[in-house]
């Protein structure tokens, strides 16, 4: 294989939204599929992240560098915030986790049922 | 001179008012009294039927004009939107007429009950409804609208259930009593539908209004298939005079309704009530004459019934039920004489009808009295020289139905006979004319059986006290003269007549010769029983010998009510049982299956709540990724929307 | 050679994250996904995001994936090999998971008109760049993530310390 080929391959947006998709479906197949909490918890930041690199793809590639004296960094900004806000709940979900634990003994969520009928 | 006699024309409602006060002040009142209850019916009674005669008297005087103007007095009664009713009275010649028959008809009753009815329990019962009676057919008589009239056909008919159950005691009695109501209540259906249709078609019932309504061209419109709504109504209105003038197939109550007191039978089952039908087709006859069809089927039907009738007479051996197939006969003549368009006939033949029928049914009663209850005619002989009056009464009112002249019944028979033949329905004519024959014969039949003839040693018959034979002599009085009515210038057909309208009336004289052949019919009947009966000459076993299967028939009323049970039986049962089925099954099972379902849709729903969010997420989400598909693969209007908007993402 | 690394650290990315959600090894779960966390901190650095790849680093890989090894191991009970099951309804969740992915990717390899820049970016995306904006147009957000950390942190605290029984 030649690998100087390989640059003409052009990375675009859609390559960075795929990427970003397939994260997405990773951590909403983990949100559905796992009984483990913490588990839920991880499939969670996955898809977390996944929107974090959408935003800062489309800001990379849809919107222009500078206008006057600021960089158009919006797409940074806000995945800044969901970092943020991240990890504020994933302090508070894990408190919760062991909470939990404590109570029941077990990080299963099949028996987290209350509502039930 | 007629300003005077509007002036006693306003007070004719007394005429129903005072029987009915009468019935009040019996029911409530003097019920312990068996004395002041008779003596108050009596009066009332008798001062309506004085009353009748001033009305009577001053119709007379009135002459040619109250024919075209009847004296007509409405009050409103009620009046909401869509629905006005008047309460009123109508005198003209034909509410004259019948009131004057059954004010007298039934004070002669009343009189002759103070002697049949003596020593019974339920006396002032009797005679309270004996009141009721008078003012419902009296008011019915008066009536201005069909709606009134209505009323006062439902309350007669209740006072016929409640006379014919009057010794209610009697298992026979109570079941005659229902049959009779049932029966005329399959009529009355039939004439409330009719009232229904005639007050949507033309909103009113009040008989003036629809007889302007109705003598106006209306065209015929076809409403079911190619017959004509007027047809229709007329046909409604009939059911009614159908099931209350015994007319076939609605006849079987009549005879049934003998178990009631001879006196009830005399009055509500010969002279008045069974007449009620013949009167509403003659009050309504502008409706029948709009439409040839339903006079056909009255003639038709009244023709029917009048041989019929007299053919299970000639068979029965009962006092009381032949003098009721004779009704029926009479009812069925004066129905065709309707049919064929003889208003006057028919009319005239109610007239004197009243009069002879009555009288020999009281003539009965007053036989059945003295012989104790006994009622078979083989069980009398030779009571003409124990009770002459009875007998000879009894004769007078047997030659008056032959129709043998000067008795009334020439005069009424003759005219409807004419009319018919002259009117083009020499079918109906014939039939009449046999019938004429028939009813000759099977009342000379019971006359000579009963009052002639050998005397039975276990009977001991003595003549009946005043009260029971002065009616009786006064009923024959007028079975003598009432058919002289036909005879002077203002004569019964000139007051009581149809015209359609733009006809003049012309007198029409008697017919010597076609009155000479229903006389010789009359002395053929006469003469066959004669020779049958007295002179044995022909043996009536023989005669039964030689038509075995007929005289069964006949003997058995062809079997008519046998049908009626087999049908209620199977038909109207199994009917009630298929219901049944339904019910239970279909409409309880819809029901129970609704429950059902709400029940197990609850039991399978209540799954979805598992309690668990991880199912609840993949639900959510699940239908979320079902929308985007339809946007990003679907067609149409929604997705229309750009899907990357849907998505996120193009500013 | 940015496309050698992009595609390098991306496959890793997501082959990393299929490691988180089909490891039956929890701690092997964790561990996954720091490493996906390291990948998309590249693919930042790709796309001229530096100071948010060092963010991602520092607190994702930092500080989320130890957090949640350390509730992993306060929290672990049996077996650790068998400590991540798949529940009963993990094939309706693959389908569910797929049919997006499939819609998604239709959506953007069929679009025609993403109006991406002409000229790419060079520069930008450093931390001087960010903190002006966060102290002048996103000031208010900035003040309030800041609020609610505290709260966050607090609240965690109250609930992993538990409700005192009342003497």
């Amino acid at each position: 294989m030649n690998l100087s080929n390989l640059s003409n391959l052009s990375v675009g947006l859609s390559t960075y939204l795929l990427v970003g998709a397939m994260l997405f479906c990773l951590g909403l197949y983990g949100v559905f599929a796992k009984k483990n909490m913490i588990a839920i918890l991880m499939s969670i930041e996955l898809m977390l992240n996944a929107v974090n690199i959408n935003f800062v793809a489309f800001n990379r590639f849809l919107w222009n560098q500078k206008v006057d004296v600021h960089y158009i960094l919006t797409g940074h900004v806000a995945a800044l915030f969901v970092i943020i806000v991240a990890a504020a709940e994933v302090a508070v979900g894990l408190a919760l986790v062991i909470a939990v634990y404590r109570n029941r003994q077990s990080t299963n969520v099949d028996e987290l049922n209350w509502l039930k009928w | 001179m007629f300003k005077e006699m509007h002036d006693l024309f306003q007070w004719a409602w007394l005429i129903p008012a005072l029987p009915f006060l009468s019935f009040l002040l019996i029911a409530f009142v003097t019920k312990r009294s068996k004395g002041l209850s008779s003596t108050i019916s009596i009066l009332a009674i008798l001062t309506s039927l004085g009353l009748a005669i001033a009305i009577a008297y001053a119709i007379i005087q009135a002459g040619a004009e109250i024919v075209e103007h009847p004296a007509i007095v409405n009050v409103n009664w009620l009046n909401i939107l869509g629905l006005k009713i008047n309460f009123g009275t109508i005198i003209d010649p034909l509410s004259a007429m019948m009131l004057f028959v059954v004010t007298l008809v039934a004070s002669m009753v009343q009189i002759y009950s103070l002697g049949y009815m003596h020593g019974d329990k339920g006396w002032s019962r009797y005679y309270a409804y004996q009141s009721l009676f008078a003012s419902s057919m009296l008011g019915m008589v008066l009536a201005t609208n069909l709606l009134q009239l209505f009323i006062f056909w439902e309350l007669v008919g209740l006072c016929s259930y409640l006379l014919i159950g009057f010794w209610y005691f009697k298992v026979s009695a109570r079941e005659a009593a229902k049959k009779a109501f049932m029966t005329t209540r399959v009529g009355d259906f039939g004439l409330l539908l009719g009232m229904l249709f005639l007050y949507t078609k033309f909103g009113t019932l009040d008989f003036a209004e629809l007889a302007a309504v109705l003598s106006t061209t209306i065209q015929n419109v076809a409403v079911v298939g190619t017959v004509g709504y007027v047809t229709v109504m007329a046909f409604l209105v009939f059911m009614g005079p159908l099931g209350k003038s015994g007319q076939f197939p609605l006849h079987v109550w009549l005879p049934d309704a003998m178990e009631g007191p001879t006196p009830v039978s005399a009055l509500i089952h010969a002279a008045t009530m069974v007449v009620a039908g013949v009167y509403l087709v003659a009050r309504m006859y502008f409706l029948f004459d709009a439409s040839p069809a339903a006079l056909q089927f009255i003639g038709g039907i009244g023709a029917f019934t009048a041989i019929f009738a007299a053919s299970i007479a000639i068979a029965q051996n009962d006092i009381k039920r032949i003098l009721a197939y004779s009704t029926l006969s009479q009812l069925g003549y004066m129905m065709f004489a309707l049919g064929v368009g003889s208003l006057t006939g028919s009319m005239f033949h109610l007239f004197t009808h009243a009069f002879f029928k009555a009288l020999m049914f009281l003539g009965a009663g007053s036989v059945i009295h003295a012989l104790h209850e006994k009622q078979n005619i083989w069980d009398m002989g030779g009571l003409l020289k124990k009770m002459p009056i009875t007998g000879w009464t009894f004769g007078i009112g047997v030659l008056a139905i032959s129709g043998i002249p000067p008795f009334a019944g020439f005069f009424s028979k003759d005219e409807l006979l004419a009319n018919a033949l002259h009117n083009g329905h020499p079918i109906i004519y014939a039939v009449g004319l046999f019938t004429a024959f028939l009813t000759a014969f099977y009342m000379c039949r019971l006359f000579f059986v009963a009052f002639m003839g050998p005397e039975k040693a276990e009977n001991h018959p003595h003549e009946s006290p005043w009260s029971m034979t002065i009616p009786l002599i006064i009923l024959a009085f007028f079975s003598v003269v009432g058919g002289w009515a036909a005879l002077p210038e203002h004569n019964f057909a000139f007051f009581i007549h149809y015209l359609p309208s733009g006809h003049e009336f012309e007198r029409e004289a008697i017919d010597w010769g076609l009155a000479g052949i229903s006389v010789l019919a009359g002395l053929l009947g006469i003469g066959l029983a004669y020779i049958i009966y007295i002179k044995k000459i022909i043996s009536a076993e023989s005669i039964v010998a030689r038509f075995p299967m007929a005289h069964k028939v006949l003997k058995n009323k062809y079997y008519v009510d046998e049908l009626y049970l087999w049908i209620i039986h199977n038909v109207m049962d199994g009917l009630g049982k298929v219901l049944y089925w339904f019910d239970i099954y279909i409409v309880d099972g819809i029901i129970n299956g609704i429950a059902l379902a709400t029940r197990g849709s609850g039991k399978t729903l209540r799954r979805t709540s598992t309690g668990q969010v991880q199912t609840y997420a993949m639900v959510f989400f699940f239908a979320v990724v079902v929308i985007f598909m339809v946007f990003v693969f679907g067609e149409g209007q929604l997705t229309a929307l750009n899907p990357l908007a849907t998505l996120g993402g193009v500013k | 050679m940015g496309t050698v690394v992009f595609f390098i650290f991306a496959i890793l990315s997501i082959a990393a994250a299929w490691g988180v959600v089909t490891s039956k090894n929890i701690m092997h779960s964790a561990l996954y996904l720091a490493l996906s966390f390291l990948g998309v901190a590249v693919l930042y650095i790709l796309m001229n995001a530096d100071y948010l790849a060092a963010v991602q680093l520092l607190i994702y890989t930092g500080g989320i994936a130890i957090m949640v090894l350390f509730a992993i191991m306060l929290t672990l009970r049996g077996e650790v090999s068998e400590s991540n099951p798949e529940n009963s309804i993990w094939g309706w969740g693959a389908l569910i998971s797929t049919l997006l992915f499939i819609t998604i990717a239709f959506v953007v390899l069929t679009n025609a008109d993403w109006r991406i820049l002409p000229t790419p970016w060079t520069s930008g995306g450093s931390a001087t760049d960010i903190s002006l904006l966060l102290l002048t147009k996103f000031m208010v957000p900035f003040e309030a993530a800041a609020v609610l950390l505290t709260v966050a942190i607090v609240g965690a605290v109250i609930l992993a310390k538990g409700v005192k029984e009342s003497k």
